[in-house]
């Protein structure tokens, strides 16, 4: 057995040829690299974070001007700063512990999990097209469709309860897969680079919703606002936890659209060819897979998924009806998320939760240690450009080089070797 | 290409002369105890090997024995973790290839790293710029460099032709400009041949001896026998990341290759006499364009039998390639009529080719073949992930896909951690052996294997090559397509010569060397019609 065993150095330098660009592989490792990295790039952007609150705070400030001759008072005013301001970053998106009873205190959390659940979903949307080697920036395109189409069945067809509310849910996915699957199509049959496809379908979308909610069939009757009528009660989310909270049933549709594109990605034949195509699109050729169609299939779902954020806002959060911000950058922060996650499913999941706990906190951030909430977005750009840098991460926590753990493995047996 | 030798020492000192002006002079290489671990793993266990200036010596081992990763160390890309490196007996330390090169040092590598869009000059100078004033490229410098180096040695190779438009053997020749530009004295070559058609072998075998007589020194990395016994002066046997012995290029094929792989091979392929059956495949008037209405392959016509393997030989490039793809369903725009078994096959997808009992082995496997981070069970069922047995009602069956996996591994003997270790981790003759276990674990009626020892070491192609004949004595028709005529001579009940897209004639398995190499060249063998 061990005659010919076992030699991985010449296989891993030598049989990979360059077979796929640089672009190529650095987007797979960027999209699915290890979540050692993610959880690293959360410290790290946290840790700049710190840096910056401690800058912008005025009694830090204040005592740099006396620092040679009490130092001490400088470290206390950035702890104070650093501190307070992560603290409410806490009690804003966990438990606050001000609050005289659990019930009360608990309610950042359910905040959170609100937040989370279109983050989770449209997250989902983009890590499967990352998956199959696609970058899917239109979710917000994807997602005013699904709105429209969904809000529309959710406002104007009068259906029994519960039957209504499937019937939005059911149109809203439909809207996104429509919208991801036009994209699958000229991607497949013409060669158009899903990036710039998506990106002008957002423009397409944003303002075909602008004119429908302005003098279209989303527009409210005898109102001059471009917003829709408010959703009917029969095809709202009902309340997870009671009228006191706000969290409602589409987390529970996030949980199960999780388990779902799991399923999908690691137990299906579907997800198989998806991952061959995202990996080897000629290796899935040759071997009898047609990517175009992986490619159709692969946008319709992502778009559906990302379509199922659109109508969770419509049937969920704002009820009250929609205008053509509905997306409020959700599309966009999907992508961080689905970097974040890894692209995979439990992953964006735990990601999503994540941005849910920044959004819900960094208001309660801002107003109690009057921490702009702009730290807020610096420390979630930042947790891309880490992510998006790996070496620089790997290089600060000196962490083995992706793919190989043997490279950093001889800096230890030099010394053994050495003696 | 006898002339050259003459030519030589006349032009050897010459330049010798010229050299010592040009303060060009021999150089020793020695190697002293290089070790060299990854992990617990021992890629070089204190190695040691001298190269004496101005002689070609080989280094041979199978894939995974080590070669790359010594020169990897020599040129500066890895750290030894003991060892030294002696140029002319002076200790050197390489913190990178920058040092090597300026230590004199240059290689050429495997994969060529030249920029295709660049002209031959623009890359010989890419790295070292020499500018006049203002900052401006000195173009017409480095093109009187390429000529003088291309004149010296004979290269023929245009300083302004665009890298892309040129053969693969004049860019070979481009990166060995590259690194004589930059005085090197040692020259390393990694698996030069692994890309050449056997001219272009033959002529960067003689550019080999005509460096060495210019007095460079010669690295030559290799797993290919017959031409280190040609070029070599002397050879160093690798196993396991241990010298396991010198010899001479006197040595015997069969004495060389028991020191690679640690035991007696047996270079012949154990076959009996084809018993041809009924004709499975006929091709008739098969044509196939590009996308630009080139003629890749040119109104071709042949049968393959059961129970026999016809091997398709040519150089790279005349067609073979869009021959298989368009049986294979790979090609668009294909003309004329294939079928199997009576039914055709004629502007089937890839899925309906492979449905109707197509077995392939494509020919360049890692961008192909496999998925190099699926693993091996995943990879095992790449070709079946819609129906039956591996998958049921849209889920993937993953203990029956592991069961199978398991098999397979051990029917052909896939060294690896597990069958969840990734593809690309494995050396290339067990990524060859997944392809092979995969293509052969369907009822087949009809194997198309492509190069399908491209790369591999000796032990590993003994094993393709058994399965080949094996499914050959089953009743497969079998279709090899290989420019190795050793390949080609050891497999093939029948030859089909392709040149330039059209078939140059068939003829008899035993037919020598010298009437398919030049029915290679192009020359249709004497007394038959063209398309036999």
């Amino acid at each position: 057995m061990s005659a010919t065993q076992g030699h991985p150095t010449e296989a891993v330098t030598k049989t990979r040829p360059p077979e796929q660009s640089r672009w190529d592989r650095a987007f797979r490792e960027i999209t699915t690299g290890n979540a050692i990295i993610s959880v690293l790039a959360v410290v790290l952007a946290l840790l700049v974070g710190a840096v910056m609150i401690a800058f912008t705070n005025k009694d830090v400030q204040a005592a740099s001007g006396y620092f040679f001759s009490r130092p001490t008072d400088l470290l206390g005013a950035i702890w104070n700063a650093v501190a307070g301001a992560y603290s409410a970053l806490f009690q804003g998106s966990v438990y606050n512990f001000r609050r005289p009873s659990f019930a009360a205190g608990i309610k950042p959390l359910t905040e959170t999990l609100t937040f989370a659940t279109p983050l989770i979903m449209a997250g989902l949307g983009v890590a499967l097209g990352f998956r199959v080697g696609m970058f899917n920036i239109g979710g917000r395109g994807q997602m005013l469709i699904a709105a429209a189409l969904g809000g529309w069945v959710g406002f104007a067809v009068d259906l029994p309860y519960g039957l209504h509310m499937v019937a939005a849910l059911v149109a809203g996915i439909l809207g996104g897969a429509l919208w991801g699957g036009i994209v699958g199509l000229l991607k497949a049959r013409t060669g158009a680079h899903e990036v710039i496809t998506t990106i002008m379908l957002n423009y397409v979308a944003f303002y075909l919703v602008s004119y429908l909610l302005r003098d279209g069939f989303l527009k409210t009757p005898g109102s001059n606002n471009p917003k829709s009528p408010a959703t009917q009660a029969t095809a709202v989310f009902p309340d997870l936890l009671g009228p006191t909270y706000s969290l409602h049933f589409g987390f529970i549709l996030a949980i199960v659209a999780t388990i779902f594109t799991w399923w999908l990605l690691s137990r299906s034949n579907l997800g198989f060819q998806f991952r061959a195509v995202g990996l080897n699109p000629h290796a899935a050729r040759v071997a009898g897979i047609s990517v175009k169609r992986i490619y159709v299939y692969a946008m319709l779902l992502s778009g559906g998924l990302i379509g199922l954020a659109g109508i969770n806002q419509v049937l969920g959060t704002t009820t009250s009806g929609f205008g053509a911000g509905l997306d409020s950058g959700i599309g966009f922060d999907a992508i961080t998320v689905a970097l974040l996650g890894r692209s995979k499913p439990w992953g964006v999941f735990a990601a999503g939760i994540l941005f849910g706990a920044f959004k819900a906190g960094g208001f309660s951030m801002q107003a109690a240690e009057g921490v702009p909430i702009d730290i807020v977005l610096v420390v979630q750009s930042l947790i891309v450009l880490f992510i998006a840098a790996p070496p620089l991460v790997r290089a600060i926590f000196r962490l083995p080089a992706a793919g190989t753990t043997r490279r950093a493995l001889p800096n230890v047996t030099q010394e053994v070797a050495a003696k | 290409m006898s002339e050259v030798p003459h030519d030589l020492q006349h032009m050897s000192k010459r330049d010798n002369f010229r050299s010592l002006l040009n303060r060009i002079d021999h150089m020793k290489l020695e190697l002293r105890g290089i070790t060299k671990k990854f992990g617990a793993l021992v890629a070089n266990d204190h190695i040691d090997l001298t190269v004496e200036a101005g002689e070609i010596h080989a280094l041979l081992g199978e894939n995974g024995a080590g070669k790359s990763t010594l020169m990897n160390v020599l040129y500066g890309l890895y750290r030894a973790e003991e060892g030294e490196i002696l140029l002319d007996d002076k200790p050197q330390h390489f913190a990178g290839p920058g040092d090597a090169m300026a230590a004199g040092i240059g290689m050429v590598h495997q994969h060529f790293m030249l920029i295709p869009v660049f002209t031959v000059a623009e890359n010989v100078m890419l790295g070292h710029e020499e500018t006049r004033a203002g900052g401006r490229l000195d173009l017409a410098a480095a093109r009187t460099h390429v000529r003088e180096i291309s004149d010296r040695f004979g290269f023929d190779v245009d300083p302004d032709a665009l890298v892309e438009n040129l053969p693969v053997g004049v860019q070979q020749r481009v990166e060995i400009i590259k690194a004589l530009s930059r005085d090197a004295k040692v020259l390393v070559f990694d698996e030069p041949t692994a890309v050449l058609t056997p001219q272009e072998t033959d002529e960067l075998m003689a550019i080999m001896r005509q460096l060495k007589a210019n007095g460079t020194s010669i690295v030559f990395i290799t797993h290919k026998l017959r031409e280190v016994r040609e070029v070599a002066d002397r050879i160093t046997v690798i196993r396991l990341g241990k010298v396991v012995g010198e010899a001479s290029p006197t040595a015997t094929n069969v004495e060389l290759a028991s020191l690679m792989v640690g035991r007696a091979v047996d270079l012949t392929v154990d076959k009996g006499p084809a018993v041809p059956g009924e004709a499975a495949l006929s091709v008739k008037n098969l044509t196939v364009l590009d996308p630009h209405g080139q003629i890749l392959v040119n109104n071709v016509s042949f049968d393959v039998h059961k129970g026999e393997i016809l091997a398709i030989a040519g150089v790279q490039g005349n067609g073979q390639t869009e021959l298989t793809e368009a049986l294979m369903g790979l090609q668009q725009r294909v003309s004329g009529e294939i079928t199997l078994d009576g039914k055709s096959l004629r502007g089937h997808s890839v899925r309906q080719v492979l449905d109707a009992g197509v077995g392939f082995v494509p020919e360049d496997r890692n961008e192909d073949g496999l998925v190099g981070e699926f693993t091996i069970a995943e990879n095992l069922m790449l070709d079946r992930s819609n129906a039956k047995p591996f998958v049921k009602r849209w889920n993937v069956q993953r203990s029956a896909l592991a069961d199978f996996a398991r098999a397979k591994v051990k029917e052909f003997d896939v060294r690896s951690q597990g069958i969840e270790t990734p593809v690309g981790r494995l050396s290339g003759g067990n990524q060859q052996k997944v392809v092979l276990a995969r293509e052969l674990s369907r009822d087949l009626r009809l194997f198309v294997a492509a190069q399908p020892t491209r790369g591999l070491d000796v032990g590993s192609v003994e094993f393709v090559h058994e399965r080949i004949v094996a499914t050959r004595d089953a009743g497969t028709p079998v279709i090899v397509i290989s420019t190795e005529l050793d390949e080609v001579a050891a497999l093939a009940d029948r030859i089909l010569v392709m040149y330039r897209g059209r078939i140059i004639g068939i003829v008899p398995g035993d037919t020598p060397r010298a009437v398919l190499g030049l029915m290679m060249a192009g020359e249709a063998p004497a007394g038959e019609g063209a398309a036999a």
